[in-house]
C-alpha cells in the first residue's frame, strides 16, 4: 500500500488509522490508514463493493446506524479520535456533513429543508438569511427564490442534489462528504455539482466518492484507489492517473477490470 | 401462420445450413435464398437483418421476410466447421416452434375475468339486498324522537340516544386508550428496538393477535377490568377491553405505516445530526401519520360496531339515562340492536332496523373521515 502523500501535521483534516469495519463479521475495510487535507477534494475510486462507501461513512459515523456494523482502529478529525469515549455521533454529523447518491430531499418545502438542521442544532441567527446563503453555496438559490414555499419534491433531480448540498452546508460544516453525488443524475446536472464541488473546496474538505474515473479526475486534488477494503493507491489525482505506481490500480483506470 | 416458402427452400439455402449450423434457421428462408448464391456467410445476414430492422421498423409489416436475432451472442459467436452437424438440430423457423393459439387463451382471459366479475357481483348484491332490506324496515322509524328518545318497552316511544351516546364515549375513550399504546409500540418496534429474536417474537405474536376473536376479548376485560380492578359494569371497562381488542391492528397498520417512510429520509435527518428522537418527531412521524390515522380509524369503527365483548363486560339492555361519565353504566347501538332484536314484538325488529341505519351511517362517516385523511395527506406533497 502506497499512501504517499505528505501533509503538514497541522493541515491534516481527516484521518483513518489502522481503520477496519466488519458487517457481521465480514471485513469491507481492512487495516486503512489514509490522511486527507484540509480544504482539498479528495476521492475514492474503486470497483463496486471495494469499501470506499463503508469508508466514507466512517467519517460521520454513519456506519452506527447499520445492525451489525463494527468498526476498528481509529478515524481522526482534526487530530480527535471520532470514535472516541464522550464523542457524540450527533456532533460529528453535524462538523462533518453528508450528501447521498440519491437525493433525499425530505417531502417538505424547499425552505424547510435547508432551515430543518439548522433548527435541530439551535441556530440563533437569521434563519431567512442563513437559508439564502446556503442555496447560494450550493448554487440554487437563483433557480428557487421565487418558490422557497414549494415543495422540494417538485424540483428536477439534479436541483434536489443541490438542494441535499445546501441541506449539508447549512449546519455548516467543515468537512463535506459525498456518496456518489453526481451517479444518479444527467450528464448536465453532473456537471454542476462537479463546478460546485470546485467552489465548496475554498471552504470546506470534500471527500467525494465516485464509480466515475472521469469525475474523480476533473474535481480531486488527490485520489486514493480502493480494492478489496484496502487502500492500493494514493496520491495527487494527476500522478494517479498518468503514472500510477501500482498495477491492480493501472489495471483498474484503464478499465481492464472492475 | 405457416408460410408457404417453408416447404420450398431452395436447395442452395439447405445446403447452405448444412454447412453453417443452425444459425440459418435465424433467418427465415427468403433472406437464406438470399445469401447462399452471393457467399455470405450466415452470420452476416442476421447480422445486415438486424441493422435492417432497426433502420427500417416499417420491413415487418409489409410481409417482407425480415427477422431480427434474437438469440444469445454465444450461438453466434461460437466457432464453427464448415460440415460439421451441429446439436440440437433446429427447426426451421419460428412459426415451427411455437403454437400460439391466441383465441384459445384470450378466451381464458375473459373466462377468467368473467367469474372474478361474478364474485364481485355477489358481494355487492347481497350487501345491498341486505341494506334495502334494513332501510326498508326501519326507516319510517328514524325520527328524531327516536335518536332523541330513551328506551321503552313501548316500542312507539323507545329511542336510542343512551346507546348512542354510550358509543360514543366508549368511542373516545378507546381512541384515548389505543391511540398512544398502539403509536408507540409500533415506533419502538420500527424505530428503536434491536433486530433480533424477542423483537420478531412481539412482533409475529401482536399480528396472532389481531386474529383473535373478539369474544375472547371480552372475556379477558370481564377477568381484568371488571374484576380484578373493580372498574364493574362502567364505560371505561368496556372502553379499555376495546382498546385491546383494536391494539394489535393499529400497531400493525402503524407499522406499516412507518416502514413504508423511505429509510433515505431517516438517513438525510442523522446526517444533518439529528438524533433518533429529531429524525421521528420531524420527519418520520408526519410522513407516517396519513397512515396511521387511517389504521387507527378503521380500527375504532370495527370497535363501534362490536357487540359480543361489550356485552361480556357489563353493558345494559335497558338504560333509561344517558350516560355522563366515564364510571356510568351504558350501553351500546350494536346491543341495543341485539336486545330489540330479541324481543317478540315486530315492531322493535323495526326499531333495530332504524338503530342498524344509524350505527352503518356512522361507520361509514368514519371510513369516509379515514379515506379523507390519506387523500388530503398523501396529495400535500
Amino acid at each position: 500500500m502506497s499512501t504517499a502523500i505528505q501533509i503538514p501535521p497541522g493541515e491534516v483534516e481527516l484521518e483513518a488509522r489502522d481503520l477496519s469495519v466488519l458487517y457481521g463479521g465480514t471485513p469491507a475495510v481492512r487495516n486503512v490508514s489514509i490522511a486527507i487535507p484540509d480544504r482539498q477534494v479528495v476521492a475514492f475510486i474503486g470497483p463496486s463493493g471495494c469499501g470506499k462507501s463503508t469508508l466514507l461513512r466512517c467519517f460521520n459515523r454513519m456506519n452506527d446506524l447499520i445492525p451489525g456494523a463494527e468498526v476498528t482502529g481509529a478515524a481522526l478529525f482534526q487530530g480527535s479520535n471520532l470514535y472516541g469515549s464522550g464523542v457524540d455521533a450527533v456532533d460529528v454529523r453535524r462538523r462533518i456533513g453528508m450528501v447521498f447518491q440519491k437525493p433525499n430531499p425530505f417531502p417538505k418545502s424547499i425552505y424547510d429543508n435547508v432551515a430543518f438542521g439548522p433548527r435541530i442544532n439551535g441556530y440563533k441567527g437569521n434563519m431567512d438569511a442563513l437559508v439564502e446563503r446556503s442555496l447560494r453555496q450550493a448554487a440554487l438559490w437563483d433557480e428557487v427564490k421565487d418558490r422557497l414555499d414549494s415543495s422540494a419534491l417538485a424540483l428536477s433531480g439534479g436541483q434536489q442534489q443541490r438542494l441535499c448540498i445546501a441541506r449539508a452546508l447549512s449546519v455548516e460544516p467543515e468537512v463535506l462528504l459525498m456518496d456518489e453525488p453526481a451517479s444518479a443524475l444527467d450528464p448536465i446536472a453532473s456537471q454542476k455539482i462537479e463546478d460546485l464541488i470546485y467552489e465548496l473546496k475554498q471552504h470546506y474538505t470534500v471527500v467525494i466518492v465516485t464509480h466515475n474515473m472521469q469525475q474523480a479526475a476533473r474535481v480531486s486534488d488527490f485520489t486514493a484507489f480502493l480494492y478489496m477494503g484496502e487502500v492500493v493507491e494514493y496520491g495527487p489525482t494527476e500522478g494517479l492517473f498518468t503514472n500510477p505506481k501500482e498495477e491492480r490500480t493501472e489495471a483498474y483506470i484503464t478499465g481492464r477490470f472492475g | 401462420m405457416k408460410r408457404p416458402e417453408n416447404e420450398k427452400e431452395s436447395a442452395a439455402a439447405r445446403a447452405e445450413r448444412a454447412r453453417t449450423g443452425p444459425p440459418a434457421s435465424l433467418v427465415r428462408d427468403g433472406d437464406a435464398r438470399r445469401a447462399a448464391p452471393v457467399g455470405r456467410t450466415v452470420e452476416s445476414v442476421a447480422a445486415g437483418d438486424a441493422v435492417e430492422g432497426i433502420a427500417n421498423p416499417g420491413g415487418a409489416v409489409r410481409g417482407a421476410s425480415r427477422s431480427v436475432d434474437l438469440r444469445p451472442q454465444v450461438g453466434r459467436s461460437a466457432p464453427r466447421t464448415p460440415g460439421q452437424e451441429r446439436e440440437p438440430p433446429s427447426p426451421r423457423s419460428s412459426s415451427d416452434r411455437f403454437e400460439p393459439r391466441i383465441a384459445a387463451r384470450a378466451r381464458m382471459g375473459t373466462v377468467f375475468a368473467v367469474m372474478c366479475f361474478l364474485a364481485t357481483i355477489v358481494g355487492i348484491v347481497v350487501l345491498a339486498a341486505l341494506l334495502i332490506d334494513i332501510v326498508s324496515d326501519g326507516w319510517q322509524r328514524l325520527t328524531p324522537a327516536f335518536l332523541n328518545g330513551m328506551p321503552s318497552r313501548l316500542a312507539e316511544r323507545a329511542g336510542i340516544k343512551p346507546a348512542l351516546v354510550g358509543s360514543a364515549w366508549a368511542l373516545a375513550l378507546t381512541a384515548i386508550i389505543a391511540f398512544p399504546l398502539g403509536v408507540g409500540t409500533a415506533i419502538w418496534l420500527e424505530e428503536y428496538a434491536p433486530d433480533h429474536r424477542l423483537t420478531r417474537i412481539i412482533e409475529t405474536n401482536i399480528a396472532n393477535l389481531a386474529g383473535v376473536p373478539s369474544i375472547v376479548y371480552g372475556i379477558l376485560g370481564l377477568a381484568l377490568f371488571v374484576r380484578a380492578l373493580a372498574l364493574g359494569r362502567s364505560i371505561l371497562a368496556a372502553a379499555l377491553t376495546l382498546a385491546l381488542l383494536i391494539l394489535p391492528v393499529i400497531i400493525i397498520a402503524s407499522q406499516e405505516a412507518v416502514k413504508a417512510v423511505p429509510n433515505s429520509i431517516r438517513l438525510g435527518a442523522f446526517a444533518l445530526g439529528a438524533t433518533r428522537w429529531e429524525a421521528v418527531r420531524y420527519q418520520i412521524l408526519p410522513l407516517a401519520l396519513p397512515g396511521i390515522l387511517t389504521g387507527t380509524i378503521l380500527a375504532l369503527s370495527r370497535a363501534v360496531g362490536e357487540a359480543a365483548p361489550v356485552i361480556l363486560v357489563g353493558a345494559l339492555a335497558f338504560i333509561p339515562f344517558v350516560p355522563s361519565s366515564p364510571m356510568d353504566q351504558y350501553t351500546v347501538v350494536p346491543f341495543q340492536i341485539y336486545a330489540w332484536v330479541s324481543k317478540p314484538q315486530p315492531a322493535f325488529l323495526e326499531l333495530a332496523a332504524a338503530a342498524s341505519i344509524v350505527l352503518i351511517v356512522l361507520l361509514l362517516t368514519m371510513n369516509a373521515a379515514a379515506i379523507y385523511l390519506r387523500n388530503r395527506y398523501s396529495r400535500k406533497y
